[in-house]
């Protein structure tokens, strides 16, 4: 199985390991953005993470806004965070759990106080909290310390036959050198749920991801209108030459590779408990699902487009991969890794897998991805159903 | 030069790997067995769009990856373009 690579990393107070070093300025809910964006106009250097949610939330969407909101403070990229919530009960909440992993973490509520006290005071904190984090350095760690997460985005054909193999074969390896992977997409897995039924490491595992499987369809069949042919495949997957769910499906799965199975499945923005690969049930929407895998601690995630999706991340680099040799003609600043020479013949899927995982390796020591160039940094909650 | 690739000797469709004009005489590769294969287009395929390896008639099923993928709703000749106009998902 080869060497494992040596990255140099982040290593935090709970022993993970990051490869980003943010400062993160959380809002509790939509009224908060503007004091977390206040404060990121004051202190140069800190990742305000402004979103759409956080308010009369309850039942299991309030409990994976929780675990989305901690899981993204306690992600090892991550070296310290500012929380600021219009009030002091669930921003103290939040605070405890990111509190949990070790690293400086600092709560302000906004009633009481108003916008400009509580950007006042937060700003002192944050401009402590980046010049301490300034001062952190990179140390040697492996390739099996860094946890990475894989989903596709305006799939097309080429990523069957070129892109998505690709980070087969790197989920291979890090699995092989006993480290953490994960994958989800729960509908677009429609087809193929047979397969990645027998890909599990275990009955139990397998009998889990069926019954998240068929929840999923159970719910699809609860809010249908007709079918789900105006969404599944989409617009951009039927232009690539895709058909139907069940072919997408099959070029879906070449992600998690030839060998690796899955030891569990993780509930949206759960962290896994252990090393190998993991099943998460996610939605297939890009911003959605990565904000999800950050939330559950993923450091680096592997995106194999066809037609050219540009999503980006603020908490987990996103590092695209396209073998279709239009996208990344047209398209070629959003594109990390090129793969078409697969196509036609002139590169081989292991060549691929090798020269991603180099890639991988220098994005974890620093190298800025595409989407990190352009400023994506799409930071979107998954939502299970209306608020109170 | 392969102007289709076909993921599985199962397969009754290929991909296109390159723009392909009507009436090409064209080349690919299997991909698990590496055996080369020829075929005429019979219409203009677009890179990454699906060649009929085959003649169907609606009902029969298209095999990629070596899986069903879905069903033909409209007859196809060898050659031609397998598409949303002649195969359909049986889900849904």
């Amino acid at each position: 199985m080869g060497d494992t690579p040596k990255i140099k990393g982040y290593r935090r107070e709970n022993g993970r390991v990051g490869i980003r070093n943010h400062v993160v300025i959380l809002a509790v809910d939509d009224i908060s953005n503007a004091a977390t964006e206040g404060v990121a106009h004051v202190i140069q250097g800190v990742l305000p993470l402004p979103h759409a949610y956080g308010r009369l939330q309850f039942g299991e969407d309030l409990e994976l806004f929780f675990r989305t909101m901690i899981g993204t403070g306690a992600n090892p990229n991550v070296a310290a965070v500012i929380v600021i919530g219009i009030e002091p009960g669930w921003t103290a909440r939040i605070v405890d759990g990111i509190a949990k992993t070790g690293k400086p973490v600092t709560g302000f509520a906004i009633e009481r106080n108003g916008d400009l006290k509580t950007i006042e005071a937060a700003s002192r904190k944050a401009k402590e909290y980046v010049q301490w984090a300034s001062e952190l350095s990179r140390e040697e760690c492996s390739l099996d310390e860094v946890y990475i997460s894989v989903k596709c985005g305006e799939s097309d054909t080429t990523t069957g036959l070129a892109s998505c193999p690709a980070v087969g074969h790197v989920v291979d390896r890090v699995v092989a050198i006993g480290g953490t992977a994960s994958f989800g997409e729960t509908s677009e897995l429609t087809g193929a749920e047979h397969i990645v039924q027998k890909r599990a490491a275990t009955p139990e595992a397998g009998e889990a991801f069926l019954k998240t499987f068929t929840e999923y369809q159970d719910f699809i069949n609860r809010h249908k209108t007709d079918d789900l042919s105006e969404s599944q495949p989409t617009k951009g997957n039927i232009r690539g030459g895709l058909t139907t769910i069940e072919e997408k499906a099959m070029g879906n799965i070449q992600k998690i590779g030839k060998h690796a199975r899955y030891v569990g499945v993780l509930k949206p923005a759960e962290a896994p408990n252990g090393k190998g690969l993991w099943f998460m049930d996610t939605s297939s929407a890009a911003a959605e699902a990565v904000t999800l895998w950050a939330a559950s601690g993923a450091v680096v995630h592997l995106f194999p487009t066809g037609q050219g999706n540009v999503i980006g991340n603020p908490i987990e680099p996103v590092i695209k991969i396209s073998g279709n040799p239009l996208t990344c003609q047209t398209m070629s600043e959003h594109i990390d890794l090129d793969v078409s020479r697969i196509l036609t013949g002139e590169m081989t899927l292991d060549q691929a897998g090798e020269e991603l995982l180099n890639l991988t390796v220098r994005t974890c020591n620093g190298r800025l991805t595409a989407a990190e160039a352009l400023g994506h940094r799409e930071f979107v909650m998954t939502k299970l159903y209306r608020s109170a | 030069m392969r102007q289709f690739l076909v993921h599985d000797s199962r397969d009754n469709v290929g991909v296109a790997v390159v723009d392909i004009e009507a009436g090409e005489v064209i080349a690919g590769a299997t991909l698990d067995d590496g055996k080369v294969l020829n075929a005429t287009a019979g219409e203009a395929i677009p890179l990454g769009h699906k060649i009929a390896l085959k003649d169907f008639k609606p009902g029969d099923t298209v095999v990629k990856y070596g899986e069903d993928i879905g069903k033909v709703v409209a007859n196809i000749q060898a050659g031609q373009h397998v598409h949303v106009h002649n195969l359909k998902t049986k889900r849904w």
